[in-house]
């Protein structure tokens, strides 16, 4: 948690310097109303007293207060300045630190949990800079401040009866610590699970009604159901406890002083009453100061540990080097244009026991097609993945353009490269934003050249369509528009980034087989000059491909065309039986 | 998930409180209602305590000073500090008795609306669920709910007591003493004026800062998830520009909003001293005239606190309550969405049927602007394999909705052995069919139970007789715990094997006909070859229905229907339509035409 102090800049320290010396004399001055109020108490039973000092004692009293108001105005105003910095401060470096995370990172923290990382946890430290650090530093010297103010104002019954207080308050606060708290953490696993089991319910809404299970899923929702109402019950009831203890320590406290008082006042002599009788009120005031303010304390113990696993898991990925160094090159063998070798490349996965990609080698010259297929987790995405520096090899080299991948600066990588993922994403705005989106190093794409790119990937027809064509709006997410239109759209994306070499990884699967070809054969015209890159699972899509290399486990285990493969290759041979007839495989 | 969305006719934030959802609300408590009423008993006594407790403390203290001369009378302390004693002591088991009650109510409160809500998602049509997201049921099963009971427990309570709180004190000061009284609420209301106008002016910066979070929140989210396709397209420094745009909005509207509301305690704490200032000064100039007591002075000074804590408690809870009542008002609304129609009265039966199956004049819109099976017609003879095919949007999947009565026709009939299907319950058509789907459900449990789901009575040997024909035998007796092997993210099985799982239990389901719809289009081309295997053996012997993207699946069928803009164009095996070679033909041979 300390840590997280030096995100703060210069400015914050210094309002966190002066809001230190308010807080001080805040309390300070609230400690100094008891003493005007005693002040009016002895003026008041003092025979021949003045109205006028009544009035003077009772001014000075309201200034204080009235001082006191503004400096608490001030520290809260430079806490809330210091809270929202530090939120502002901490988000800036999380969301940079992730866009610098290669997808290795991403993928050894999940997205679900950077997003709560940077969304959720930074909100938490958030309130703990807003409250939790004005308290922390307003308890201790409160208590210290009061205790000083009644250590020769008191006496030893009534110091005991208020350490007494303290001492039952402090254990009815470490009963919930220990009893309450581990059921509220708890409850938040329960509630997941109840929301599991009703996200289970949904998706599968039409398997349960088909199975005639709604019972089935009830009867695991009641048992969620039960079990978190059990917890929460057990939790509450608990904490239920605590605030009318609280108001009868307090009231039991006045009345004990008050009762104790009267014995003392008693056997005092007799010019000591007044003073006793005074002192008493005093006391009595100041007493509830320092259990208030242990009270705190209790309070900032319960919230720190929530605080500090919240900080920690904001350090952890703030403490992320990303393993990927950019590299130095961005010009490239103007002769090797479009060209890709793959040499020798094995990859695994960090930590990982075995070989995802084994030994791959391959060549792919200017304006060629090369297709990659074989079984669902063969290796196909994670060997295009390598080019754009998705993932690093672990052995051997990806050459662009003749240069290793790892030497380029990944920006200049990144403008040769059309690359469309197997999950089309499409981000909120419209549609022209997400056309353009990013930077490839030449100017942006005007609206001839969006429309061209819409255009090649078969997408003009359903925006001329929607009645704002270029300029409609995209959700969330992309959520408005069907898997193949989205598809299609991530297409035109690629297209109109003008790149050098084309990467699809399964990017055709959400189209029919009409729209896969139409698309295709326009992309071959468009785009001669272009290497082209495609991972499919069907042998439609890609038995034209100069090359086609078969995976298997991660190995290559044919590279050739549809028809020396259809010979050469046993498991191509196999893919191509199960979707193709004799009469077609004979073609 | 969007969470832009909100469900059909869900009430805006901040909606006043209506009529009509504290009437449901009531109603839906009703068999808490005593328990409620003894706790708001309590409370009140409790409070009434609260307000007579610093009354009998000036007493003590009037005892106290009026002995200091002549010495204490000690009877008269030991009584009123005893009765202090009791009352303190009666005051705190009356609130334990409150809140303990309250805490147990509203929990179970909340269990019982998460349980309706649960039976309801079953209740409803599937057609309620097109126009909402998951997101938005899942947090009314969540943080609705728990909005509403947690206004219920604290607000509720704190209202009644607060007010009982607030007219008590008023009633006291009075009592007590008038003027003293009038300088009190003098005070109180000058503080409160001031409060009233900067929460007033307040208000747009939380809401501000509500809407920039949201703004920023949604945004990370997107970047993170589209990760690959931003760094891949060069777009971070375009996102990071909107980023910091976003962030910097939202720190400006947070630490606004966050000082606003930090404004509250410093000023509340003013006004009591104000108001203890003005009870001192006015007390004392009475006292020094002989007209109230000493006691007087230290019992208003207790009012004063009293009196004050309450105005805030009221504002409090009045703003709970408000958002409460937008929760309320979104629970009831998903409680009351209409549910599909009650069959109880339906008596004929099913059972056993040879699977001939009638299409007549099926005619059938999700909404009724907009057909799309317009003119449907087709019988199946028992046993058949029938194939749906044809492009997106033809129709394929909502033939199969209308089959299992997901969705009612809007004319025409479908005849099963001669009984039309609206004359039997969903319940009985539904346990007609097998069913399964593209995308592989699967619920965290073990193996077995994902297999088995709910039916009774499956041995393991059965259990092993359908692994083995699906292709899952091998697989399952190499995990740990074999058919318990708990199926989470952890455990590593493909898209494929989880197909096979639920093909499995379709298999274990053992009903008289089977729909697959798209199957097989979320595995690779071998791992189909393997679930083709076993489907065929699932498909033996009964009427099947087949929707297919990749026609290589669907060849060998019976008959293979051709739909197009919601009706069958062609219909024949395989061979005839490909010798006729029309719409089907052209859509089969678009699979292995070379791009030129």
């Amino acid at each position: 948690m300390t840590k997280l102090f030096r995100y703060l800049k210069k400015r914050e320290w210094a309002m966190a310097a002066v809001s230190l010396v308010f807080i001080v004399a805040q309390i300070w001055l609230d400690l100094r109303l008891p003493e005007y109020m005693s002040e009016i108490t002895i003026l008041v039973q003092t025979e021949g007293s003045v109205m006028s000092d009544i009035l003077s004692a009772g001014g000075k009293m309201l200034v204080c207060a009235l001082a006191s108001m503004l400096l608490a105005i001030a520290t809260g105003f430079f806490s809330a300045i210091i809270a929202a910095s530090i939120s502002r401060t901490l988000q800036d470096k999380l969301y940079h630190k992730v866009l610098s995370f290669s997808s290795e990172e991403v993928g050894r923290f999940s997205t679900a949990s950077l997003i709560t990382r940077t969304t959720n946890d930074v909100s938490q430290i958030q309130m703990v800079f807003a409250m939790g650090l004005q308290l922390i530093i307003k308890a201790p010297i409160t208590a210290v401040m009061a205790i000083m103010k009644i250590q020769n104002k008191g006496n030893w019954q009534w110091t005991a009866l208020t350490a007494g207080a303290v001492v039952i308050l402090l254990c009815v606060v470490l009963f919930l610590v220990l009893f309450a708290l581990p059921r509220f953490k708890k409850m938040q696993r329960l509630t997941d699970n109840l929301n599991r089991i009703t996200r289970e319910n949904l998706t599968g809404l039409r398997v349960v009604r088909a199975y005639n299970a709604e019972k089935y899923q009830e009867s695991k929702f009641t048992d969620a159901n039960n079990e978190l109402t059990r917890n929460n019950l057990s939790a509450n009831r608990a904490l239920a406890i605590m605030s009318p203890l609280m108001s009868l320590v307090m009231n039991g406290i006045s009345l004990g002083i008050y009762w104790i008082g009267a014995y003392l006042i008693d056997a005092a002599g007799m010019q000591d009453k007044l003073t006793i009788f005074s002192n008493m009120v005093v006391f009595s005031s100041y007493s509830m100061q320092v259990i208030m303010s242990f009270m705190m304390l209790a309070v900032i113990f319960v919230m720190l540990p929530r605080a500090q696993v919240a900080a920690g898991r904001i350090l952890e990925v703030l403490n992320t080097e990303p393993t990927q160094k950019n590299g130095s090159v961005t010009t490239s063998d103007e002769q090797k244009k479009g060209e890709i070798v793959f040499d020798h490349v094995s990859f695994r996965y960090p930590g990982g026991e075995e070989n995802v990609l084994s030994d791959i080698s391959f060549t792919a010259h200017a304006g060629e097609t090369v297709a990659f297929i074989g079984a669902t987790g063969s290796g196909k995405t994670t060997l295009v993945n390598l080019i754009p520096r998705l993932y690093d090899a672990t052995e051997g080299k990806v050459l662009v353009d003749g240069v290793d991948v790892k030497d380029y600066d990944m920006h200049a990588l990144r403008n040769k490269l059309g690359y469309v993922s197997q999950k089309a994403t499409l981000f909120a705005g419209n549609i022209k934003g997400n056309i353009t989106l990013g930077d490839n190093g030449k100017t942006d794409p005007d609206q001839a050249a969006i429309q061209k790119a819409l255009d090649i990937a078969q997408a003009s027809e359903f925006i001329d369509n929607l009645p704002d064509g270029t300029s409609s709006d995209v959700t969330q997410g992309g959520t408005n528009f069907s898997g193949g239109q989205k598809q299609r759209l991530s297409i035109a994306r690629a297209v109109a980034r003008d790149p050098e070499i084309y990467i699809f990884d399964d990017s055709f699967s959400a189209l029919d087989y009409k729209t896969d070809r139409a698309l295709r054969t326009r992309l071959k015209k468009e785009a001669s000059g272009t290497t082209t890159l495609i991972v499919a699972q069907r042998i439609g899509t890609i038995m034209d491909a100069d090359r086609i290399v078969v995976l298997d486990d991660g190995k290559a285990v044919g590279i050739g065309t549809h028809a020396q493969l259809l010979n050469s290759c046993p498991v191509y041979r196999q893919i191509a039986e199960s979707q193709l007839s004799k009469e077609e495989l004979a073609r | 998930m969007n969470r832009h969305m909100r469900g059909p006719g869900a009430p805006a934030k901040g909606e006043k409180m209506s009529v009509k959802g504290l009437t449901q609300l009531y109603n839906f408590c009703r068999k808490y209602m005593p328990a409620v009423v003894i706790a708001l008993v309590c409370a009140v006594g409790g409070t009434i305590f609260t307000i007579i407790g610093p009354d009998k403390l000036s007493e003590l203290t009037d005892v106290i000073t009026s002995g200091i001369v002549t010495g204490i009378n000690f009877d008269e302390v030991t009584r009123i500090a005893l009765t202090l004693a009791v009352m303190y002591g009666i005051s705190v088991i009356l609130s334990l008795i409150q809140s303990q009650l309250m805490t147990t109510t509203t929990q179970r409160i909340s269990q019982n609306m998460r349980e309706e809500i649960s039976h309801k998602i079953n209740r409803l049509p599937i057609d309620y669920f097109n126009k909402t997201t998951f997101g938005d049921i899942l947090s009314r099963v969540t943080n609705d709910v728990d909005t509403c009971s947690q206004a219920f427990q604290s607000s509720i309570i704190s209202f009644v007591s607060a007010v009982v709180l607030l007219v008590g004190c008023l009633f006291m000061m009075f009592k007590t003493n008038w003027m003293m009284t009038l300088a009190a609420i003098a005070a109180t209301l000058i503080g409160f004026g001031l409060m009233t106008l900067i929460m007033g002016r307040s208000q747009k910066y939380f809401i501000a800062r509500q809407q920039q979070l949201g703004a920023l929140n949604g945004h990370i989210e997107e970047a993170f998830s589209g990760h690959t396709v931003l760094r891949v397209s060069n777009a971070e420094k375009e996102f990071s520009d909107t980023f910091t745009g976003l962030n910097d909005s939202l720190y400006n509207a947070s630490w606004k909003s966050q000082f606003l509301s930090g404004l509250m305690m410093p000023i509340m704490g003013f006004i009591g001293n104000l108001g203890y200032v003005s009870v001192c000064v006015s007390g004392a100039a009475l006292a020094i005239n002989g007209k109230i007591t000493f006691g007087v002075i230290v019992a208003f000074m207790v009012y004063v606190r009293l009196f004050t804590s309450p105005l805030s408690q009221i504002a409090q809870a009045m703003t709970n309550l408000q958002s409460a009542s937008a929760a309320v008002g979104r629970v009831f609304d998903f409680l009351g969405a209409e549910e599909m129609a009650d069959e109880s009265e339906k008596t004929a039966r099913l059972e056993n049927p040879t699977g001939q199956i009638t299409f007549s004049h099926v005619r059938f819109g999700y909404t009724p602007e907009k057909t799309i099976i317009h003119d449907f017609n087709e019988t199946v003879s028992p046993g058949q394999k029938v194939a749906i095919v044809g492009p997106t949007g033809a129709g394929k999947t909502t033939l199969v909705n209308l089959l299992m009565r997901f969705y009612e026709i809007d004319s025409g009939s479908i005849l099963m052995d001669g009984v039309d299907l609206k004359d039997v319950t969903r319940e009985n058509v539904h346990a007609l069919f097998g069913m399964v789907l593209q995308d592989t459900w699967l619920f965290e449990g073990t193996i077995r139970e994902n297999i088995v789901y709910g039916k009774k009575g499956i041995t393991d040997q059965q259990l092993d007789q359908v692994a083995k024909a699906v292709g899952l035998y091998h697989l399952i007796h190499t995990l740990p715990n074999e058919y318990d092997t708990v199926l989470t993210s952890a455990v590593n099985i493909s898209e494929g094997q989880k197909q096979l799982i639920t093909i499995a239990r379709a298999m274990i389901e053992n009903a008289p006909m089977l729909i697959l719809d798209e199957a097989t289009s979320s595995v690779d081309t071998r791992t189909e070859l393997l679930i083709q295997q076993a489907m065929d053996t699932l498909t033996k012997g009964r009427t099947s229905f087949v929707i297919a993207h990749r026609l290589s699946t669907i060849k060998n069928a019976d008959v293979i229907l051709v739909m197009k803009d919601g009706d069958i164009i062609e219909s024949g095996t395989h061979e005839a339509l490909m010798a006729k070679g029309g719409f089907y033909a052209g859509l089969y041979n678009a699979q292995f035409a070379e791009a030129s």
